[in-house]
Order: C-alpha cells, then structure tokens, then sequence
C-alpha cells in the first residue's frame, strides 16, 4: 500500500498557490491600493499589498520567498510615489522574512494567530518606515502612536477577510 | 566557509537585499536627470510600473465616469429649467460685479506697468482627469491622463476653479503625468496673506494638512483670513487662491515661529478633474478681455435704464411747486434766531474767495448802516484771524464795533434770508 509521508514539519504544511495567483493578487492588491483612495480617500491609510506579503510569506513559510516577495511588492509601489525606490522595498522585505520565519514556529492557519501576527508586523512595518526615513533619508517625519496603532488594526481588519478569500486558492503539496 | 553561507543562507540574502536597496536610496539622492527629479534608471522603472498601471486605472476611470455622467445627466435633466435661470441671473450679476472691478483693475495694471512690474495671465490650460493615487498617506501624488502629448511639462502649475492643487512633477508618457500634491510634505509653494499682508512658504505636513512655516508670531492673523499665492516661487499664478486660515499654533520645532495651518480652498481629497495651466502670458487672454467688454456693456445698458426709470418717477420741482402754488422757500432752512457766521448766507461763495485774502462776512445793507468806512486801510483787515460774524462789514480793526451793538432787528431772520450785496476787503 502506498503511503504519503513527508520528511519534515515544513513540508508537511507549505502550502502552494497557482502561479496566476501568486502573481496576480500582489499586483492587484497594489492596483487597488492606488485607485481606492481616489473615490475614498480614506482607504490611503491601509496597506493592502502588505497584507498580501504577509498571507504569502506566512503560507509558503519561506524565508527567502518572503524577503523577495517583499522587495518587489515595495519597489513596485515605491514607484508610484515620488519618493526613492527602496523605502517600502526595505520595509516589506524585513516583513516578509519576520512573517516566514514567524510561520515556522507557530500554526498560522488559527485565525487569532494570524491576527496578532497581522497586528504586531503591520505596527513594526510603521516603525521601519519611520526609521528608514529619518535616518536613511533624512526627511522628518511625525509620528503618531495614536494614528500607527489605528492603522495596524485596520490593516489587520481587513487582512483577516482577504487572508480567507486567499485561502481558497491554496494546494497542499 | 561554505558551510557557513549554507547556513545562513536565508539571512545572508535578506542582508544582501537590504544592503543593494539602501546602496539605491543613497543612488537616488545624488543623481538626477536634468528636466527630471529623478535618476535615469530609476525613472525608467517608475514608467514601466505607470505604464503597466495607468491603463488599467484609465478604464476603470472611464467605466465609473461614463456610469456617473450618464445617471447624472438623467437626473440633471428634472431640474435645468430652474438651474438655468438661476444661472442666467446669477451670470448678468457676475457682469455687473466684474464691470465695476475691471477698471480698478485697470487702474491697478496702469500702476504695475509704472513699477515695471510684469502681470502673469493664465493663457492656456488643459482640464485632466485623474486617474489613480501614490496609494499612500505618505505622499501625495496624483496621476492624471493628460502628458506630453497635450503639452503638459514638468512643474507647469495644476489648479481647480477653487484654488491650487499642486503642480506637476513628472510626465511619464504621452497620456501620464503625476501631479505633486501642495499638502505633500516635500511640496512648497509661496504664500501671502492676504489682509496681513505676510509672506510665508507652504507646505504639508506628515497628517496631510497644510501649513505655512516659519512665520513670526503675530496677533493680527485671524482664523478664517484668506490666503492667496504670492507668485515668488515662479510657478503658481499670482493672486490665486490657496485656503483659508484654520488655526495659528506654535512651531515646537522652531521656537519663537509660528505654524499657520490651512483649510485648502480646494479639496485636495477629492479631486475628480484638475485644470494644468499649460500657458501664462503678461496679457489678457483674449475672452477675458471680451468678457469684460460685454460686462461694460451690460452696466451701461443698466445705467441707461436707471436713468430712463429716474425721468419716469415723480419728482418734485421747483417750477412745478410754484405754478402748484406751494413756496420754494419751504426747502429753506428755518431763520436764525440770533443769526452768527455759520448762518446761511453769512459765508461768501468759494469762487469769490482767493488764496491769501480773508474770508469776509456778507452783511444785509440794513443790518450794517455803517459798514461803508472811511479807511482804506485793508491790510488791517486782513489781520483778523477768525471770519468775522455777520453782523457788520468791517474795514480795519478800529472801525470794528462790538457785535452786540448791532441792532436786534437788523439781524432780523428776514434780513438774513435776503442777504443785500456786501462790500468786500480789497486788500
């Protein structure tokens, strides 16, 4: 009789997604990021691409997946603002490979797991933007505990939905 | 060695990726490109990542631009009637109202030509649709689809009918240009207040508000002043309006300034469509100045009808009073009892009086029975410091007699209602 097994805890929970999209959704979720807040403006405080480099760093539990994924996700919408190329690529690489090394230890399919996760990089993705400004850049920038945390709980908030929408399109290797 | 890269192989990469992008940052810095902010490469890239957005933000924009307009050209049409009449008077007030500025206006352009000072007209401008956002509350950039085809240039002014918006940045293809924002921490723009009369810079701040730096505290900036752009720094039109004073607070960072913060006259997060002003030129464009030509038209037309409506009114006229047999007289004021200089009459014409000569006092013939003296003595006369009261005409100081010893009847109220011709100092 045939049996599956698998030679570690990694593979045995790596989870893969089709190519369209793990493609697709980190460049739709950067479209929708910058259309959004045209009708409401609001939106320009979330970070949508950031959730979706957190679901797929925590998903494939790679390392390095997580810091290229993260790096291009940043580049890409480093280039929609007039700011350098690289803020965001710095920021959301370290996200990325935190959120991946952070998978390998805990069950991130618990959805209380995947909130505080979601919480806690969201606030430190701030406070990396905060430093690579201020002491890469040297362009001060205010800072605002009040408006930071406001803005990890709303990227959590909406995470959690879109990190259920993304789980439908998971295979199991 | 090789076990070591082997080992650390995950954070060895995620230095190395951190590494290459600050080696970028600090790149990016030092270089740019003349006409653009940014380096060559790094340009580039921001066309590929605009080229492989815009297209798609474009149709979105066109999909909810032609759902909207054709809801609301439906629902416009139950009210036109009404907001066209409105309109229309709304229009010919406007006229009236610009005939009676265009020639302080005019006075005004007569007196900056006297100074040689040079008058900037927007000329041409381009309307844009916007078309997506940085995606950010970190920086404010805008992209529109208007680019070099239609003549757009990098830093050419971007404004709505409410104030500035911002100007552009980049134009990153024939139908793309990002527009910076004015609340943008990295924007800046010259102000002036416009009671005050204080110059400042303006700029965001990291909440997106806007705020002018670096102003000296004074009392005299009250909430709600407006505030207009100076023109100092060569791009947006002079005069133009920027926002309204929300609140004055002091500058922690730069101690004794102040911060003046801005409500925007335009809403900066909401902007569906943006004029680029593509062109200025030192004189009128030309339907402005036919504008103003028809508004002096209608005004005089109005100024026309006023007076046709003021022949048309009852009036009443003193020729008409007396055939109606009523007294001309009852305009009159009433006599003075104790009739002094300041009694009508009293004072002489200002065309009889010449520089240099004392005013002298208009006398009633029966009131000065000896006002006719023997003296020529006229210099005297002039001596007198204060016009005499109108009791008696006098020629020198000695012939002055006291006034109260002027006959009561002869400063009697008729006498200082029919005035007799008086005799005047000759000097």
């Amino acid at each position: 009789m045939a049996t599956l097994s698998y030679t570690t805890r990694r593979q045995a929970v790596e989870q893969t997604f089709p190519l369209a999209v793990m493609v697709i959704a980190p460049l739709l979720a950067i479209f929708i990021q910058a259309y959004v807040p045209k009708i409401f403006p609001r939106f320009a405080m979330l970070d949508l691409p950031l959730v979706v480099t957190l679901y797929f760093s925590l998903a494939r539990r790679s390392q390095i997946y997580g810091a290229i994924l993260g790096t291009s996700v940043g580049i890409w919408q480093d280039a929609l603002t007039q700011l350098p190329l690289g803020i965001n690529g710095i920021c959301k690489a370290i996200l990325g490979y935190m959120a991946a090394s952070v998978s390998m230890r805990l069950d991130v399919d618990n959805q209380g797991t995947r909130l505080l996760l979601v919480l806690t990089l969201s606030f430190i993705n701030s406070v990396l933007h905060l430093c690579v400004m201020r002491w890469l850049l040297n362009v001060h920038q205010d800072w605002s505990w009040g408006m930071e945390v406001l803005r990890a709980v709303l990227n959590t908030a909406v995470a959690l939905p879109i990190f259920v929408l993304l789980d439908m399109f998971r295979q199991r290797s | 060695m090789e076990s070591f890269f082997v080992r650390y192989r995950n954070p060895l990469l995620l230095v190395a990726l951190v590494l290459l992008q600050v080696i970028l940052l600090a790149s990016q810095i030092r270089r740019s490109v003349p006409g653009s902010t940014d380096g060559a490469q790094v340009r580039l890239v921001r066309l590929w990542v605009e080229g492989t957005e815009s297209p798609f933000e474009s149709l979105l924009h066109g999909i909810g631009h032609g759902v909207r307009s054709t809801w609301s050209n439906y629902f416009a049409l139950r009210g036109v009637k009404k907001d066209n009449d409105q309109l229309k008077a709304e229009i010919d007030r406007l006229r009236l109202e610009q005939a009676a500025m265009a020639e302080d206006a005019r006075q005004g352009q007569r007196l900056q030509a006297l100074l040689d000072f040079k008058q900037h007209y927007l000329a041409s401008t381009v309307a844009a649709q916007v078309i997506g956002t940085s995606g950010t509350d970190l920086s404010r950039v805008l992209y529109v689809d208007k680019g070099s085809r239609d003549g757009v240039k990098p830093d050419m002014p971007v404004i709505t009918r409410d104030g500035i918006v911002g100007k552009v940045r980049e134009v990153l293809g024939p139908h793309t240009a990002q527009l910076l924002l004015i609340n943008d921490q990295t924007s800046g723009a010259g102000v002036l207040l416009e009671k005050t009369r204080i110059r400042g810079v303006l700029r965001g701040n990291t909440y997106g508000q806007l705020e002018v730096v670096n102003v000296m505290p004074d009392d005299r900036i009250q909430a709600g002043e407006s505030i207009i752009a100076s023109g100092g720094d060569q791009i947006f039109p002079r005069g133009y309006p920027v926002g309204k004073v929300d609140k004055v607070q002091r500058d922690p960072a730069h101690d004794p300034y102040v911060q003046v913060l801005v409500t925007p006259s335009a809403n900066l997060s909401r902007l569906e469509e943006v004029l680029i002003v593509t062109g200025q030129s030192q004189t009128q464009p030309g339907n402005v100045a036919e504008d103003i030509a028809t508004s002096e038209a209608l005004a005089e037309q109005q100024k026309k009808a006023a007076e046709v409506m003021a022949e048309k009114l009852p009036t009443v006229k003193p020729e008409q009073m007396e055939a109606d047999g009523l007294s001309p007289a009852l305009h009159q004021p009433p006599p003075a009892i104790h009739p002094d200089r300041f009694t009508t009459g009293a004072t002489p014409a200002a065309s009889a009086m010449q520089p240099g000569v004392t005013p002298t006092a208009t006398v009633p013939v029966a009131a000065a029975p000896k006002a006719k003296s023997e003296s020529s003595d006229a210099a005297a006369g002039l001596d007198a410091p204060h016009p005499v009261p109108p009791v008696k005409k006098l020629k020198t100081p000695a012939e002055k007699p006291p006034a109260q010893k002027a006959p009561a009847d002869q400063s009697s109220p008729g006498a200082a209602a029919a005035p007799a011709p008086a005799a005047t100092v000759n000097p």
